[in-house]
């Protein structure tokens, strides 16, 4: 066996590709010559062959998975960071409407309190603003969460958020009812409703920037 | 590809965990079967390849970028392999250098197992023959055959995937392949 320790040392040099040119021909002359030897590096060979015949064999099902549900949960922050990355637009447009529509509720439902824009001249009762008789308001009106009677004039425009209009007397059409419980002469514009409201602050900002 | 996998590897440094997705997508293939020949069992391979998985996720921040992944990716995977090994075999090991000679362990001093000509193996059985006899190679030798002939990398790589020297790789894929020459002569 000794003797053949030397060639076969040969043997694995060559098979990692490390064989010099006079190496390879002291192996192969000695393989001519040597049974013992040529055997070996046969089984070498063959070895080789049969390990790189095994099957390929792929990861079993839902391995990602496994593996991505067992990783440590990442920062928050991160989730969010790609969010905005993924969908940009998106996001931008989701934050404007929250921004926008949730300031407009919050503001909606917290001021309950009654708001008259100008109290010079008019009478307050409860949530009822009154406009007595003889009484001419030249400025436009503006009353949140209360309503309005009018018994005087009012130049102005007027504008009833969260109210109404109130009718002093019961009268059979609207022209007799202005003329006798007082009057309007600006537009008059009554906001009850949420949805209306909303149009209405678009519409006001429509206008604001078309008049700039 | 390695170019993916770079941009990846920043997005995940970079504490995005979905892009690591990818990465195992890429990878999982290579490494579980790798880990399976290493263990030749199924339940242990899907077992260490997950927490190579794992550990490369976590130890993210050690991964030097100028180096490729995948080899790190095969060091993990090989080293906790051959944990597992040895925590589940006795104390002795068969590669353990025997003491006053140079370079001879025991596998040296073991006759070859006197195994029946096995033509009658049909070529699934011969294949698990194969597996079986290369997981019962010690470790150190298993995983240089393992890297070299299955998942066919040079020698220079299988040096940096294992960081041993060259020569090191060279003297246990020597006795690695005297060794299976053994164990699968009479096949």
């Amino acid at each position: 066996m000794d003797a053949h320790k030397e060639h076969i040392k040969l043997m694995h040099k060559y098979l990692d590709g490390d064989l010099t040119k006079e190496e390879e021909l002291v192996l192969s002359k000695h393989l001519e010559e040597c049974e013992a030897c040529q055997k070996h590096f046969h089984e070498l060979n063959r070895t080789i062959a049969l390990i790189q015949s095994t099957e390929q064999i792929a990861a079993p099902l839902h391995f990602t998975e496994n593996v991505m549900k067992s990783l440590p949960k990442e920062k928050k922050r991160m989730k969010v960071i790609r969010l905005f990355k993924g969908h940009p637009f998106l996001v931008a447009a989701a934050v404007f409407f929250v921004f926008m529509f949730g300031g407009m509720f919050s503001f909606w439902n917290q001021s309950n309190e009654l708001v008259v824009s100008k109290t010079d001249n008019l009478i307050i009762q409860g949530d009822t603003v009154i406009v007595p008789e003889g009484v001419t308001i030249e400025d436009d009106l503006l009353i949140k969460n209360g309503n309005l009677v009018v018994k005087g004039k009012i130049d102005g425009n007027v504008t009833i958020f969260n109210g109404k209009l109130i009718e002093e007397e019961p009268s059979l059409d609207q022209e007799g009812l202005m003329a006798s419980v007082g009057e309007v002469n600006g537009e008059l514009k009554t906001v009850d409703r949420i949805f209306e409201w909303i149009w209405y602050h678009i519409n006001e900002l429509i206008q604001k920037v078309f008049a700039m | 590809m390695e170019h993916i996998v770079k941009e990846r590897i920043k997005q995940v440094k970079k504490g995005d965990q979905s892009a690591y997705r990818e990465i195992v997508e890429l990878y999982q293939n290579k490494i579980y079967q790798h880990c399976y020949r290493m263990l030749g069992n199924v339940h242990e391979a899907e077992d260490i390849a997950q927490e190579a998985f794992i550990r490369a996720y976590v130890n993210i921040d050690s991964f030097d970028e100028r180096r490729k992944f995948s080899s790190w990716l095969y060091r993990i995977a090989t080293n906790l392999s051959i944990d597992r090994i040895r925590k589940r075999k006795p104390d002795y090991f068969l590669d353990a250098e025997v003491k006053g000679t140079d370079g001879l362990d025991m596998y040296s001093q073991m006759a070859a197992s006197d195994r029946t000509p096995a033509e009658e193996l049909e070529s699934n059985e011969l294949q698990r023959y194969i597996h079986k006899e290369i997981s019962e190679l010690p470790p150190k030798y298993r995983s240089i055959i393992v890297l070299r002939y299955l998942e066919e990398f040079s020698l220079q790589e299988i040096s940096e995937i294992l960081d041993i020297p060259i020569g090191t790789v060279k003297t246990r894929i020597h006795r690695g392949r005297e060794a299976l020459r053994k164990r699968l002569r009479h096949v």
